[in-house]
């Protein structure tokens, strides 16, 4: 089972992704997934169109080295995040982190501690279109508590 | 001492750039320093003084600004990150 991190336009298939990390694997108990979704309101307006851009060479190292400090901590057998740039619309797939590991808590675990990381460490800027005109979303103090849990 | 500067996000677009090559005075060493100097132009410039939270980096890692710098680095200042 392998460890990797993807930035891509396409959408993704979840099942596909999850197939493909776990291959002929038979000593996995768990899996643990969480997806990213557009939500078509932020911050009390409609949001009809997202545009993320991202520091190509930094975004992968940071992901890279964010599945790097969850090895470092659990023991888990396979991990694998997807996060798309460009144009994303309502309902669209963003993100997805997928932890494989022989149980429940340590998958949970680190697959909610590479989202945290994800979201204050990983060079990805979102901009969203709304029917007062277009603007960049503001960083949320939440995310950097959410990631200081962790130290 | 030459490097290569990126602005992303919100400050490329306020900067009008996505980034530039610059020659450093001497006594310019740090990301700081850099930083001031950008910045000292005036006009638009000088919202890389001013934004709050700017982060930064170094060769494609984050960067504290006492982090000193080389000949040929790459060099980023961007907003807080807001991806996932």
């Amino acid at each position: 089972m392998s460890f990797s991190a993807c930035v891509q336009e396409a959408d993704f298939d979840i099942g596909a992704e999850i197939d493909t990390l776990l291959g002929e694997r038979g000593d996995v108990g768990a899996v643990a997934t969480f997806s990213g979704l557009v939500r078509d309101m932020n911050d009390g307006s409609g949001v009809h169109a997202m545009t993320l851009e991202h520091y190509p060479g930094m975004t992968e190292a940071a992901l890279t080295d964010i599945i790097d400090q969850a090895r470092a901590r659990w023991q888990i057998m396979g991990a694998r995040v997807v996060h798309r740039v460009g144009q994303l619309r309502p309902r669209d797939r963003i993100v997805l982190v997928i932890v494989a590991g022989a149980h429940r808590g340590e998958a949970f675990a680190a697959c909610e501690f590479i989202m945290d990381f994800l979201k204050t460490r990983a060079p990805f800027w979102k901009r969203e279109d709304t029917p007062d005109g277009s603007r960049w979303v503001d960083a949320r103090e939440s995310d950097d508590s959410a990631a200081q849990r962790w130290k | 001492m030459n490097i290569k500067v990126l602005y992303f996000a919100a400050l490329r677009e306020a900067l009008g750039t996505p980034g530039e090559t610059l020659a450093l005075p001497p006594g310019c060493t740090t990301l700081a320093d850099v930083r001031a100097l950008i910045a000292a132009r005036g006009g638009d410039w000088e919202k890389l003084a001013q934004m709050k939270n700017l982060r930064a980096a170094i060769n494609q890692r984050m960067a504290e600004p006492s982090s000193t710098l080389a000949d040929g680095d790459e060099v980023a200042f961007f907003p807080p990150v807001t991806g996932g």
